[in-house]
């Protein structure tokens, strides 16, 4: 049989084509990120005084910080990280352990699996309805709420792929060895998973941390300095929200440092959480 | 003090094990019953964690149609199929939204599907090996960055683009056509439909990459080295084998990408331009379900005009959770196990 040179040379082209649209395909999504990141640094950096983090946000045209914006931040994705994490990991144990493939397991699995790409918007108007319309006001409790929503099913996901990858003749051996179910989940189970849970905790932090929708709708926004999770509370993502709609400059300005500020410890807890499974793993 | 005791290795524990065999008879029944006490308590416990999550879900439906009621009580079904939103006169219908919402997604996904395959093309077939690991990152990163940011960058740096140099030239290339030329026309005003498209392309890139990628995974490495050895180029590899091979996971990751798309708000908040109206052209500044919820709330007085942001939600959450349905169905019948 002999060989076409006409087709060789189109299979090539076609070849050559669609390699170099890879290529470009990889160069314009880094090309974007790195976009992003550029004009953060070089938007966020030169208004980056020691004044954003000790004043609270100002009124148009006079000077200011961040301050309140970044406590309210803190306050509310601590409480919403509190609770998230025992649920979270409890409910990712009973599906690994207790529920590996009975029904009720399955339909928790399920649920798990759609609150974790539903939008969060929606997570945010739940809350409306169930906390603050009840209690007839806004407030920071609110919002952590909202969030421990959201990082929920990723800690639940993760516990129970990390908890399934321990093999089960540990668990056998332990049980042969007279101990209790739950102590072996917890000294065996628990330990031998636990870089895995960690990153999964990890990676729900660092989602929660930049999360704005589902705080419009729960815990609003303050201009003053409040540490009262009771009271409607400013968080970063809503201020810079507002600032950077405005028509006003500074506060434009402010919301540039402020989605730096968010953007670097994002992008640092991610790094940090698969940095971390991959030694520990 | 079995509970103080440093558990660990299976030797310690053995030695525990031992350490317990001296210990006078009479105290061992109260350390097993102890163990069987705490067991129900635990039990119970993770059980009550992961009904939690099925209560949330339903909990979400309950207080999204509980909500809406009024608003689907008043308006009826068309609510679905009304175009007019005006709240001084409280006349509300959710179409400029839906639509909107379905627009900007399908535009996400057909600019966003394309490119996320080529990149994981790029990472499964030509990537140098010691890079590998770093790009897959550097991907996953786009998706750790927030929403508000991708909002942000798109106000003040994509919109000018878009109205300085891309929507002129678009205009002019493709507005006089036919047919098409209806999706091109108008003043390039930098905000709109397209603009949100190309954010959310971008946004969705990420998780349609990396899900591919995992279907990519499970190819036969026997089956891709036989296609190189008869003299398969790579994009024959590519086109050939892989993606028949992945078909199905591939269109699950792509609906996953679409799910994202749907309920993204404040990228498109940002750059949407919140006008409640129907236009052909992909310039025209329109608004999307998750953008009038985050543009309105606040200042929504009245109960009609809450409970009608509300069943808003209530078909946001429906459209996306039917698509979340069918994405997890095609997963799972791809029998892999890929986070959805």
């Amino acid at each position: 049989m002999k060989l076409d040179p006409g087709i060789l040379r189109k299979r090539r082209l076609m070849n050559r084509f669609m390699i170099g649209l890879f290529h470009l395909a990889m160069i314009v999504s880094i090309g974007v990120l790195a976009a992003i990141l550029i004009k953060l640094v070089a938007d966020g950096v030169h208004s980056l005084a020691p004044s954003v983090f000790t004043m609270s946000t100002p009124a148009p045209g006079s000077k200011g910080g961040l301050f309140n914006a970044i406590v309210g931040s803190v306050l509310v994705v601590f409480f919403a990280i509190l609770f998230a994490v025992p649920i979270g990991v409890l409910a990712g144990t009973y599906l690994a352990e207790y529920g590996r493939d009975s029904r009720f397991g399955h339909v928790v699995r399920f649920c798990n699996d759609i609150l974790l790409s539903a939008p969060s918007i929606i997570t945010g108007l739940f809350i409306y309805g169930l906390v603050v319309l009840p209690v007839g006001h806004f407030s920071g409790w609110a919002g952590a709420l909202a969030l421990c929503f959201i990082a929920l099913p990723v800690i639940i996901r993760t516990t129970e792929d990390m908890l399934r990858l321990v093999p089960d003749t540990l668990r056998e051996a332990t049980i042969a060895l007279g101990c209790p179910y739950w102590k072996m989940i917890v000294s065996i189970g628990w330990r031998a998973a636990r870089p895995g849970i960690v990153t999964g905790i990890i990676l729900a932090l660092a989602r929660i941390s930049g999360e704005t929708a589902p705080l419009l709708f729960t815990s609003l926004n303050n201009q003053f300095t409040s540490f009262s999770m009771n009271a409607p509370l400013s968080t970063l993502p809503i201020v810079i929200f507002q600032f950077a709609m405005s028509p006003y400059r500074d506060w434009q300005q402010l919301a540039w440092v402020g989605s730096l500020l968010i953007t670097v410890t994002v992008l640092a807890l991610s790094i940090f959480a698969r940095l971390f499974s991959r030694r520990k793993t | 003090m079995e509970e103080t005791a440093p558990a660990g290795t299976m030797a310690s524990r053995n030695s525990n094990a031992f350490d317990q065999a001296k210990v006078p008879a009479a105290q061992r029944p109260r350390l097993v019953a102890f163990g069987s006490g705490f067991e129900p308590v635990f039990g119970l416990a993770s059980r009550a964690a992961a009904l939690l999550v099925v209560l949330v879900m339903a909990g979400i439906f309950a207080t999204l149609c509980y909500q809406s009621f009024p608003a689907f009580k008043t308006f009826g079904l068309p609510f679905i199929f009304n175009s007019s939103w005006n709240p001084v006169t409280d006349k509300f219908g959710a179409l400029p939204a839906v639509t909107g919402t379905l627009i900007t997604s399908i535009v996400a996904v057909v600019c966003g599907a394309p490119l996320a395959l080529g990149v994981a093309f790029y990472l499964n077939e030509l990537c140098p090996f010691r890079l590998r690991s770093i790009l897959t990152t550097t991907i996953e990163l786009l998706a750790a960055i927030p929403s508000i940011i991708y909002g942000m960058w798109g106000l003040f740096v994509l919109v000018p683009i878009m109205s300085k140099i891309i929507q002129p030239a678009v205009i002019n290339a493709l507005g006089p056509l036919p047919l098409i030329g209806a999706f091109f026309q108008g003043p390039p005003f930098g905000i709109g439909m397209l603009t949100a498209g190309l954010i959310l392309s971008i946004m969705i890139l990420p998780f349609i990459a990396s899900v591919s990628l995992q279907a990519f995974a499970t190819v036969p490495v026997a089956l891709r080295e036989a296609a190189y050895g008869t003299g398969a180029s790579v994009w024959e590899v590519c086109y050939r084998i892989i993606l028949p091979y992945t078909k199905t996971g591939i269109i699950g990751a792509i609906m996953l990408g679409l799910g994202r798309a749907l309920g993204e708000t404040m990228a498109v908040t940002f750059v949407i331009g919140n006008a409640h109206r129907i236009q052909m052209s992909l310039f025209a500044p329109g608004t999307t379900i998750s953008a009038t919820l985050a543009n309105e709330f606040t200042e929504a007085f009245g109960k009609m005009y809450l409970s009608s942001l509300l069943a808003l939600g209530l078909i946001l959450f429906a459209i996306t959770f039917v698509v979340l349905v069918i994405t997890r169905i095609l997963l799972h019948s791809a029998n892999r196990k890929i986070p959805v």
